[in-house]
């Protein structure tokens, strides 16, 4: 069984994970004290692009198993909701404010969003349409 | 012809297929787990974080390396109907273990980690520090970016009447080898992990 031709949703979402890694990294590594933000907005912004066009590409996406890809993106939205929710208690609960709250809640976003779209694109691109 | 023969052969027996992809049951273990390690963080209370993250971290690396370096490789010797088996029965329980190890893991070290003052700049060993955050960033995007999609689309593959057996092979390919690669990153770990303290 051949594998049909998908949008390269994969690779991408991988990339956006690893640019807001890249970015939560780059924060960390200088708490308590607020680093420059300008790389770390660059690197959540690149992320948000590659999310982006991640999402376009495969909405485009024809013979697509949607069902399955709406099943599993919808759970685990629902996991990856209440993991992320527990990470912003963390940070709320250590005093985090201003940009950088910004900037972590916004990775916090991509990964709720990049993880589902993951799992649901790694299921449904081996399902029948 | 001779593939339809081949993936009959390799489906699992219909009562080792488990009804749902998730197993329910075990649900609330997590749902306790993930509230003790809030209250354990609200309350911030040392020994229940220490507890989170040695008992979690511990059975997170012995289970990436018991997967990556003893199972893989004689999971990767089983024939297709004891390797369909064995991952209709393993996929479903490692879905539910690992992300609530890393999460008791990750949420109880970061919290430690601000208790004692390694996060801070002016913590001698905080190079270390970075280095770990870049390790368990790899691990995550190894395990979210491929270890877990292959997993869950073993899982649906093995439910079809006549699964694709030359998927299912790649698919546990790429899952074994990535959980192996994680499994030497854990050893990395390991050894900053013991280098703070000393």
């Amino acid at each position: 069984m051949s594998e049909r031709r998908v949008p390269p949703v994969g690779s991408l979402g991988t990339l956006s994970m690893v640019l807001t890694i890249a970015s939560v990294i780059y924060l960390a590594a200088y708490i308590p004290n607020v680093p420059p933000l300008g790389p770390a907005i660059g690197l959540m912004a690149a992320a948000g692009v590659v999310l982006a066009a991640s999402v376009v590409l495969l909405a485009r996406a024809r013979d697509f198993a949607w069902h399955s890809f709406k099943l599993v993106f919808g759970w685990a939205l629902v996991a990856y909701i209440v993991i992320a929710g527990m990470l912003e208690y963390v940070f709320l609960y250590d005093h985090t404010r201003g940009g950088v709250l910004a900037l972590m809640t916004l990775s916090l976003v991509s990964f709720t969003l990049n993880v589902p779209l993951l799992l649901g694109f790694g299921v449904a691109r081996h399902q029948p349409a | 012809m001779a593939v339809a023969t081949a993936s009959a052969a390799a489906a699992p027996p219909a009562s080792v297929i488990p009804a749902s992809i998730v197993p329910l049951r075990g649900l609330p273990i997590v749902g306790a787990v993930l509230v003790g390690l809030v209250v354990a963080i609200a309350t911030d209370s040392h020994w229940a974080l220490n507890f989170f993250h040695v008992s979690g971290g511990g059975a997170w690396t012995a289970l990436d390396l018991f997967l990556g370096l003893i199972l893989g490789p004689i999971v990767r010797t089983m024939s297709p109907q004891a390797r369909a088996e064995f991952t209709s029965r393993y996929m479903p329980k490692m879905l539910l273990i690992m992300p609530t190890l890393v999460t008791m893991t990750l949420g109880s070290g970061f919290q430690l980690a601000r208790d004692f003052g390694f996060l801070d700049t002016s913590y001698p060993r905080h190079g270390w520090i970075v280095a770990s955050f870049i390790l368990v960033g790899v691990m995550t995007t190894i395990a979210l970016g491929i270890l877990n999609p292959a997993g869950l689309a073993v899982m649906f593959e093995l439910r079809k009447p006549q699964p694709d057996v030359m998927l299912i092979g790649r698919l546990m390919k790429r899952y074994l080898y990535s959980a192996g690669i994680t499994g030497a990153m854990q050893v990395a770990t390991l050894v900053i992990m013991t280098r703070l303290p000393t």
